[in-house]
């Protein structure tokens, strides 16, 4: 099923477990170092109300002056685990993509704020990055170096998560 | 060959094993994908991953995002030193990392500074045999993070398991550490096993098994009925593609033996994802790819 931004508590709540979810938006990547300084306290650069995250340290280089993906799948997300819950509640998280599963913590904040995991392919980086339509900025890059860096993706008519 | 040309050779190597799986893997994720049943999502998940692998070929552009570790085993014949062959290497890393072959994946452990190269201490490895060859002989793995994080390693025995020091142990332990694995490593997987050896040599021991051939089959008949009987019996774990459920858990397993001292009994385990990055090649001293080692 189709899942477009905005991304509200509504249209979360109604997902099911087991549903192909094709989304078309802007989704925010992070992962371990984006998690760590978020659950520290660090100010998050970018509007995560009703964000998606995904944990993914995606390959992207310069080309003609733009940036360009050449590979964007999903990172083990139990690693996030310590953190995922609570950042979801603090910031109003709608949703998280990512691989593996996670654990009893984040499941609970699911539940309460409203919010689903989403279960990529691992190791799928070209059918992903082929969603990716435009890179619409990226921030904490001189901070934790690209893979770790928040991207701002615009993605469309994505493989089901 | 000058050091020039010896860096864009290693530089094929580097985009070939980082965009193409080896026909071996491609063969054994097909066979996965047959067996699967239609309508479920270990087919899809196996749809998905033909996908990529078609793409990433056709685009030129890595399989998976995470390049993981650059490990190279390199048999080097008198023609080129350690310190030049490392050299045009580094350099073949360095514009592989520029061009977007390879994710920037080398982090200083301390500061958390990315080198932006793929460049730094034990970055990228490599192993060197000397060899009386004239050619080098140069085979590449990429091993990402997700399924070198659910490597394993145990001393036996292990009551926990219940697994003494025999080969009943050994495979105590490898079911143990599929299971354990489940999803997160990126499966169906290939397993590396070593059995005995120090922690080091074993796990590296347990790395090099994964160079051989996925479809061939053990020197030692001993070895070869236990690589079969833990293919057989992790695939009827039920663990699946990327833990989805499903028949097809691994796709290879791979033993290898080392002595031990009386003291110690290991067994190390490293799981490889679907997306089995390795190739190699043959390199004549006049810079000739004479042949690719998976082909």
């Amino acid at each position: 099923m189709l899942l477009e931004a905005p991304f509200t508590e509504e249209k979360m709540r109604a997902l099911k477990v087991g549903d192909l979810v094709e989304i078309t938006g802007v989704v925010f990547t992070g992962r371990d170092a984006v998690h760590k300084y978020l659950h520290e306290g660090g100010k998050p650069p970018v509007d995560l109300r009703d964000a998606i995250i995904y944990h993914c340290g995606p390959v992207v280089v310069k080309e003609g002056g733009r940036w360009v993906v050449k590979a964007a799948g999903p990172t083990t997300s139990i690693r996030e685990e310590p953190f995922q819950g609570p950042l979801m509640e603090q910031y109003g998280l709608r949703g998280v993509i990512g691989k593996g599963g996670m654990g009893p913590k984040t499941l609970a904040a699911c539940q309460k704020v409203g919010a689903c995991y989403l279960h990529a392919i691992g190791g799928a980086a070209q059918v992903l990055a082929e969603c990716v339509t435009a890179v619409e900025g990226v921030h904490l890059m001189e901070e934790f170096g690209s893979p770790e860096a928040i991207w701002e993706f615009r993605v469309a008519n994505s493989r089901p998560w | 060959m000058d050091a020039k040309m010896l860096q864009a050779r290693l530089l094929e190597l580097i985009r070939r094993t980082s965009c193409e799986l080896p026909p071996d893997v491609i063969r054994a994720v097909d066979k996965g994908w047959r067996r699967e049943k239609p309508g479920t999502n270990a087919k899809y998940a196996f749809g998905v991953i033909r996908d990529n692998i078609k793409l990433a070929a056709g685009k030129s552009q890595p399989l998976c995002q995470d390049t993981g570790t650059i490990i190279c085993d390199v048999a080097r014949p008198d023609w080129v030193s350690e310190r030049a062959f490392r050299a045009a290497f580094e350099r073949a890393v360095d514009e592989a990392t520029r061009v977007g072959y390879l994710r920037q994946n080398s982090v200083d452990s301390i500061t958390g500074r990315n080198s932006g190269n793929n460049l730094g201490p034990g970055s990228p490895v490599i192993h060197f045999h000397e060899t009386t060859a004239k050619a080098l002989t140069a085979r590449l793995m990429l091993k990402g993070g997700g399924c070198e994080n659910v490597g394993a390693q145990y001393s036996l025995p292990d009551t926990g398991l219940g697994a003494g020091r025999d080969l009943e142990g050994v495979r105590r332990c490898v079911l143990d550490a599929v299971n354990k694995a489940q999803g997160k490593g990126c499966g169906p997987g290939v397993l590396g096993v070593c059995i005995g050896g120090d922690r080091a040599t074993g796990y590296v021991a347990s790395k090099e098994t994964l160079l051989r051939p996925l479809d061939d089959t053990n020197e030692d008949p001993v070895l070869a009925k236990l690589e079969r009987r833990l293919l057989d019996e992790a695939n009827t774990l039920g663990i699946g593609p990327m833990g989805f459920g499903g028949a097809t858990t691994l796709l290879g397993v791979k033993i290898t033996a080392r002595n031990r001292v009386p003291a110690s009994f290991f067994v190390s385990v490293s799981y490889m994802c679907w997306a089995y990055r390795r190739d190699g090649f043959q390199l004549s001293a006049a810079g000739r790819i004479a042949k690719w080692l998976y082909d």
